[in-house]
């Protein structure tokens, strides 16, 4: 849960970041990208048209006002769902790759057509879940599926990390999803209500300098994505002080709490 | 986390709810990834049991045979406690008898097919598995019958 959410702040970071991006909605059933990155009134043409061609690629491409060098291709009608094929999608992205350093593909959930045609587009794939039984058996699930279609690497970002209920093993923890999904880690996002409030706006939360702890977790993914080595942090195991430090110590010889 | 629940973990009674929701997903995964339904795990760790009984009494109340995961790699980990080796390995299909299966159901009931005379050299009719009629005294013994005869042309 968050793949949307993840499309948008990383195609805006990616951007800030020099690259040219090409973010395209490919959840056809339910649409949302274009909405989160703000863009919802400027969209004309849809992918729809594009490979129809009753319109030419840069004509549907929405560029963004603030960071120009990301561009949405809009999902069209939901009825595409029915005849589109996984040979249409790759066609689609060869040809935002051909202008573009990165595509993101926002998929749909599940693990049916609609998602087999995006991954059949892709070459790579992140795997974003919640550190809940029921998501990380989906996303074992979905892991499952892409190592049949080929897609690699594989990485993983844990979304709405709460480090206190963590710290108090009352959630799975990084470690546990990690080992179970058995996939490197390449983001940790928190729980944080700003992702809300950036949502109503249609301002990703990376456009900000000085952004809210998702936020900066976005833009981390993004300077990792790129090659940078940014260290991560569990936020669950993050404390200071020698007080801190000896509950630690004595959480982890105990294991009580 | 509450006093009470902090009190409860600090004692041991309560295993917090993180390590709870690890351990049912690994079996929970152990099972996704292997798609065995429950049924045929079943089956198959009768038959695993079976085999092995030829050749070594075990232990069958702390036998536990179970699907595993570890780094997407699902293993079949079979733990059976050794009473003794035999010195001649029964022949195949010669069912123990020592409980495995029994009360498991309809489904076993009719695939309880095959001889279990040990000087039965056959091969039981497919699917056949450990005695889920046979009492533990009545199936080791040479030429017993159980209740319900197998079916004609089985039995030597
Ligand atoms: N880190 C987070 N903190 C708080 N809320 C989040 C976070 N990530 C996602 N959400 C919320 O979860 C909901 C689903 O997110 P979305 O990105 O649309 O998921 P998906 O595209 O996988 O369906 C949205 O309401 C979003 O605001
Ligand atoms: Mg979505």
């Amino acid at each position: 849960m968050g793949k949307t959410t993840l499309t948008a702040n990383l195609g805006i970071a990616l951007a800030r970041l020099g690259k040219t991006v090409a973010v395209l909605d490919a959840d056809f059933g339910l649409r949302n990208l274009d909405l989160l990155l703000g863009l919802e009134n400027r969209i004309i043409y849809t992918a729809q048209e594009v490979l129809a061609t009753t319109c030419r690629l840069d004509q549907a491409l929405v560029k963004h006002k603030q960071q120009p060098n990301l561009a949405l291709l809009p999902a069209g009608n939901p009825r595409m769902l029915e005849w589109l094929t996984p040979e249409d999608m790759q066609t689609i992205t060869g040809l935002l790759a051909e202008r573009s350093d990165y595509v993101l593909i926002d998929a749909p959930a599940g693990i049916e057509q609609g998602f087999k045609n995006a991954a059949a587009a892709a070459r790579e794939a992140i795997v974003i879940t919640t550190p809940e039984v029921s998501a990380v058996r989906d996303a074992d699930r979905v892991i499952g599926l892409l190592a049949t279609m080929d897609v690699k690497p594989v990485q993983l970002v844990l979304n709405r990390v709460r480090p206190k209920m963590m710290a108090n093993q009352e959630m799975l923890s990084v470690d546990d999803v990690t080992d179970i999904l058995a996939l490197p880690l390449l983001g940790l996002v928190q729980e944080d209500e700003r992702v809300i409030v950036s949502t109503n706006r249609g301002e990703p939360l990376t456009l900000e300098d000085n952004p809210s702890p998702a936020g900066q977790a976005y833009l981390n993914i993004a300077s990792r994505l790129c090659g940078e080595e940014i260290p991560l942090i569990d936020p669950s195991k993050k404390r200071h002080g020698l007080r801190a430090r000896l509950i630690n110590k004595l959480r982890k010889t105990t294991g009580l709490f | 986390m509450t006093v009470l629940d902090f009190i409860n973990r600090l004692l041991g009674r309560e295993k917090p709810s993180g390590t709870m929701a690890r351990q049912r997903l690994q079996l929970v995964l152990a099972h996704d990834r292997s798609d065995l339904n429950p049924e045929l795990l079943d089956q198959m760790r009768r038959e695993i049991l079976e085999v092995v009984q030829r050749y070594v009494e075990i232990d069958i109340e702390s036998c536990d045979v179970s699907l595993e995961t570890e780094d997407r790699v699902t293993a079949l980990l079979a733990n059976l406690p050794i009473k003794r080796t035999r010195e001649f390995p029964l022949p195949i299909g010669s069912g123990s008898g020592s409980g495995i299966g029994s009360g498991s159901g309809p489904a076993a009931l009719a695939l309880d097919r095959g001889t279990r005379t040990d000087t039965s050299a056959q091969r039981p009719a497919a699917g056949a598995e450990t005695s889920a009629l046979a009492g533990p005294s009545a199936s080791l013994v040479p030429g017993t019958t159980e209740p319900g005869d197998p079916p004609a042309g089985i039995q030597p």
